[in-house]
């Protein structure tokens, strides 16, 4: 029979499988985990004398809490608050204790959770991989089942290395036809969640497919299959292909096998189908307070929509109107090397608007590393944007890094929520060669003119 | 192990009308560097709840007794965003026990299950009819998935085994640690 790529995935990996009573028991490949919402999972392994089953197939990083300013001369970090602090130094313990591969602070391979599984190459085509982070999505771009969890499923993993498990319904994404190049697998994001809505998702795995999807690299398709959970959706997936074996290849450093049987079968039935043209797509940002309120920057905003008040937009404006008071580029939706390049090429030679502050923080220690070798950190700080060290920084701005209340703030993270970025912040979210173009005009701007 | 038993509930609701309620709102991410599940009412809805001196706002989560309150009935798409379970902590650390919607997001669902919280979805005239009247007493039972207010009797699903677990205070757990065995078969399988 034919199967869909998310059907094939689920079967390889599952224990048992579902009945009326009780969900399918679904074997987890990789368990990442993060200080924020490990440390009450960890708590209940101790409250009930439980160990960590798999440390091998567990993975710690440091990434929410931790400040993106370098170290103080005394070499303290300048966290946020003790608890900021406290949280990291309880993971640090949990993972010696329990012998978990951790990602320290000073390792050259830590960064954000999702940056760092693909980059490291543990996120492999056609294995589960789950963290408590709704963003866990992205890893799907390489044809794995990743989804993001709670702290008590963080705990079911740490103990058993499986989860309970209804199996999700399945939507097809055809994008079709060819973008201009100013669009961005962030302005697909945009474009497919304004088309389903922020609840359009929810129950379903949604597969990427079509030409547009093919010509992506791997980043804008990490970037991609990370804004599924915007869409409601817990998971998305692309199969892999030439592209995909290739990025791994290089983070390995040897030539995988592939698996050719990682594709949906022709014929294979989808519950949702669903066509976007590419062809038409225009670089996109959000005008309201919810992800799905997104347009093409060139458009007007639209009339009788929520949180235009907040957002302090008016329908019928240009948002070329709108005064930006900060742009922030990182995050694990585009902290990635080829979403610096493209920062790099808009600012390359241009400076920041006079009073504009710009963040752009690298997703990884590697990321860092190879933006340096290129020279890009340079380009940045002499255009007058700050070039921070790894974390993710003002996406949840609960590490020191947010904007002040009633700022605007062009961001190339995954939440435009009220308040996401700080209290009273303006979140507008864009792809990163729309937040440099916004940076040098000092307005929402239209990345086109400058590529 | 166990944990806290759900059968039925007799209370009267709070009622926010904002649809897409994310999980930021009920507790933004500053409250976040905490390493344990308690003290978290005050983070709840706290943006909402309180201006940034710390002042009580004019808000209908301040204006009622929670102890009597502790049915939230909210705009569409409840709970959507980010992953953080210390989004139902809060809520029922506010006192609430059950949150009715016409859809609420899958990880909040999924981790308001565990914990005790009852994520009740209805159609679109129920939730109407409970957001034109704000405060009024509603009984949920889950053992017969039905939800009663005034002379209306609606029935909600509650996907089978969370339910069992909520009914018998069972904490899903065990059957993981049960099930060991399978998983070490299924690993040497294809080790």
């Amino acid at each position: 029979m034919a199967k869909t790529l998310f059907e094939k995935v689920w079967e390889r990996n599952l224990i048992a499988p579902e009945t009326d009573e009780r969900p399918g028991i679904l074997h987890i490949g990789l368990h990442l985990i993060h200080e924020v919402t490990s440390p009450q999972a960890f708590t209940v392994l101790a409250e009930r004398g439980l160990r960590v089953r798999r440390p091998d197939l567990t993975l710690g990083t440091i990434d929410h809490s931790v400040p993106t300013m370098p170290a103080l001369p005394n070499g303290d970090l300048p966290y946020a608050t003790d608890a900021a602090r406290n949280q990291v130094e309880t993971l640090r313990t949990n993972c010696g204790k329990h012998r978990i591969p951790l990602l320290d602070l000073g390792d050259d391979r830590r960064g954000i959770v999702h940056v760092v599984g693909p980059e490291l190459g543990r996120t492999r085509p056609g294995m589960t991989i789950v963290c408590g982070d709704s963003h866990t999505s992205t890893h799907g771009a390489f044809g794995a089942l990743a989804f993001g969890i709670g702290t008590t499923e963080v705990g079911h993993v740490l103990a058993t290395q499986a989860l309970l498990q209804r199996k999700p319904k399945t939507m097809r994404v055809n994008f079709v036809g060819t973008p201009p190049k100013s669009v961005t697998g962030k302005d697909l994001a945009l474009a497919m969640i304004k088309r389903i809505g922020t609840q359009g998702g929810t129950g379903y795995v949604l597969e990427y497919m079509g030409e547009a999807i093919s010509a992506l690299s791997m980043e804008a398709r990490m970037t991609l299959c990370n804004m599924s959970i915007e869409a409601g959706a817990r998971a998305g997936m692309v199969a892999p292909d030439a592209v995909t074996w290739d990025y791994l290849d290089r983070a390995v450093g040897e030539a995988l096998p592939r698996d050719d049987d990682l594709c949906t079968d022709d014929g294979a039935n989808f519950d949702v189908d669903i066509t976007i043209d590419a062809a038409s797509i225009r670089p996109m940002a959000t005008f309201g307070t919810a992800p799905d309120q997104s347009m093409a920057i060139s458009d007007d905003v639209p009339d009788g929509e929520d949180g235009l008040d907040y957002m302090q937009l008016a329908p019928g404006q240009k948002l070329s109107d709108a005064r930006v008071s900060k742009v922030f580029v990182g995050s694990c939706t585009n902290g990635r090397i080829e979403d610096m390049r493209a920062v790099a090429e808009v600012l390359r030679g241009r400076t920041v608007s006079a009073g504009l502050r710009m963040l752009v923080v690298p997703g990884s220690e590697q990321v860092k590393k190879q933006a340096e070798s290129e020279g890009l950190d340079a380009i940045f700080v002499e255009a007058g944007a700050e070039w921070r060290e790894p974390g993710c920084s003002m996406c949840i701005a609960m590490n020191g890094d947010r904007g002040e209340p009633g700022e605007l703030v062009v961001s190339t993270s995954n939440r435009n929520f009220r308040g996401r970025q700080g209290e009273g912040v303006r979140t507008v979210l864009a792809s990163p060669y729309t937040a440099a173009a916004s940076a040098v005009k000092g307005v929402i701007a239209d990345p086109e003119e400058f590529l | 192990m166990s944990m806290d038993k759900f059968e039925s509930l007799t209370s009267r609701t709070v009622v926010l009308t904002e649809e897409n309620i994310d999980t930021d709102q009920i507790i933004p991410a500053r409250f976040l560097t905490t390493t344990s599940k308690d003290s978290l009412a005050d983070a709840c809805f706290h943006d909402w709840r309180f201006t940034s001196s710390g002042q009580l706002r004019d808000h209908s989560l301040n204006a009622v007794d929670l102890n009597t309150h502790k049915v939230l009935v909210a705009g569409n798409n409840f709970g959507c965003g980010s992953s953080r379970e210390h989004a139902p902590w809060a809520l029922m650390a506010l006192g609430f026990k059950v949150v009715i919607s016409t859809e609420i997001a899958d990880i909040f669902r999924s981790n308001s299950l565990k914990n005790g919280l009852l994520p009740v979805t209805v159609e679109q005239d129920v939730l109407e009819a409970l957001i034109a009247d704000p405060g009024r007493e509603v009984s949920v039972d889950l053992e017969t998935q039905t939800l009663r207010f005034g002379n209306r009797e609606v029935s909600f699903t509650i996907e089978p085994f969370a339910r069992r677990c909520l009914l018998d205070g069972q904490d899903s757990m065990d059957v993981l640690l049960s099930a060991i065995p399978d998983i070490e078969a299924f690993e040497e399988t294809r080790a």
